[in-house]
């Protein structure tokens, strides 16, 4: 599954994109705490969580992440919108919850290991 | 890259500047992918200096990551200016963290900092006095 079909079927927000809408997406990893990600997120893996300021984007440059998505309504700080564009992180909002963006990305066989 | 040339980088890192973090980490990262370095050493190397960077900024009135990048490894030095720390073996224990609620709310302050430094480079030394502050020595190996 991509992140452009992924996009698709959850109707994610795109609020920054960038190249790799192709990628393939086999595994996601959900936690609002950074050093939880940056210790158990499989790299090329897509995240949810519900934070919303700019060191969401320095974690995913730093764990190799393929896409961020903030659930549950949370809207980015500008400035991570910002960081997100000049890192180039896919950076995706939906008002869904956490639970049920996984248990759709699940669904959609995207896997926790 | 050729065996006698090293990289040495040196960050400053202010405290409580959040907007700014992760940059130096991303800089590092950056530097040793571009020399060749295998993507999961790299992260390894990037784990390690993104924790170090959010201590000094979380917790202390400044310091300075220098990056000494050899052939064969990449070594990280953290030093910051206080106030230390109490009981670095407490401080070592996961899920233990002196980290204020506001800090917690951004999702830091998990308690992992000090533990994945540990667990993601090679050799790792931590020394610390209070009021003076904390000293660390990371090594992560390239093969």
């Amino acid at each position: 599954m991509t992140i452009g079909e992924i996009i698709n079927k959850l109707s994610l927000n795109e609020v920054a994109t960038a190249t790799g809408l192709d990628k393939n997406i086999k595994k996601g990893y959900v936690s609002d705490l950074l050093s939880n990600v940056m210790a158990f997120a499989s790299a090329d893996s897509i995240w949810i969580t519900m934070q919303g300021h700019q060191n969401v984007v320095a974690v995913a440059v730093l764990a190799g992440l393929a896409a961020v998505i903030i659930a549950g309504g949370v809207k980015p700080e500008v400035e991570t919108v910002d960081k997100a564009v000049s890192e180039g992180v896919i950076l995706l909002t939906t008002n869904l919850s956490s639970f049920e963006v996984v248990g759709r990305l699940y669904e959609l066989d995207v896997r926790g290991e | 890259m050729n065996s006698r040339q090293v990289i040495n980088l040196e960050f400053q890192l202010k405290s409580g500047d959040f907007e700014f973090a992760g940059e130096a980490s991303s800089q590092i990262k950056r530097i040793v992918q571009q020399i060749g370095v295998k993507p999961e050493i790299a992260r390894r190397i990037a784990i390690c200096a993104y924790e170090a960077e959010m201590n000094v900024i979380i917790h202390s009135q400044g310091g300075i990551i220098r990056v000494e990048i050899l052939p064969e490894q990449t070594d990280l030095y953290v030093e910051d200016r206080g106030p230390g720390i109490d009981d670095v073996n407490l401080a070592m224990q996961e899920g233990y963290s002196t980290a204020p609620d506001h800090i917690r709310n951004m999702g830091f302050g998990a308690g992992m900092g000090l533990p994945n430094m540990a667990r993601c480079s090679d050799e790792f030394t931590i020394t610390s006095e209070v009021v003076v502050g904390t000293k660390i020595h990371m090594t992560i190996r390239h093969i």
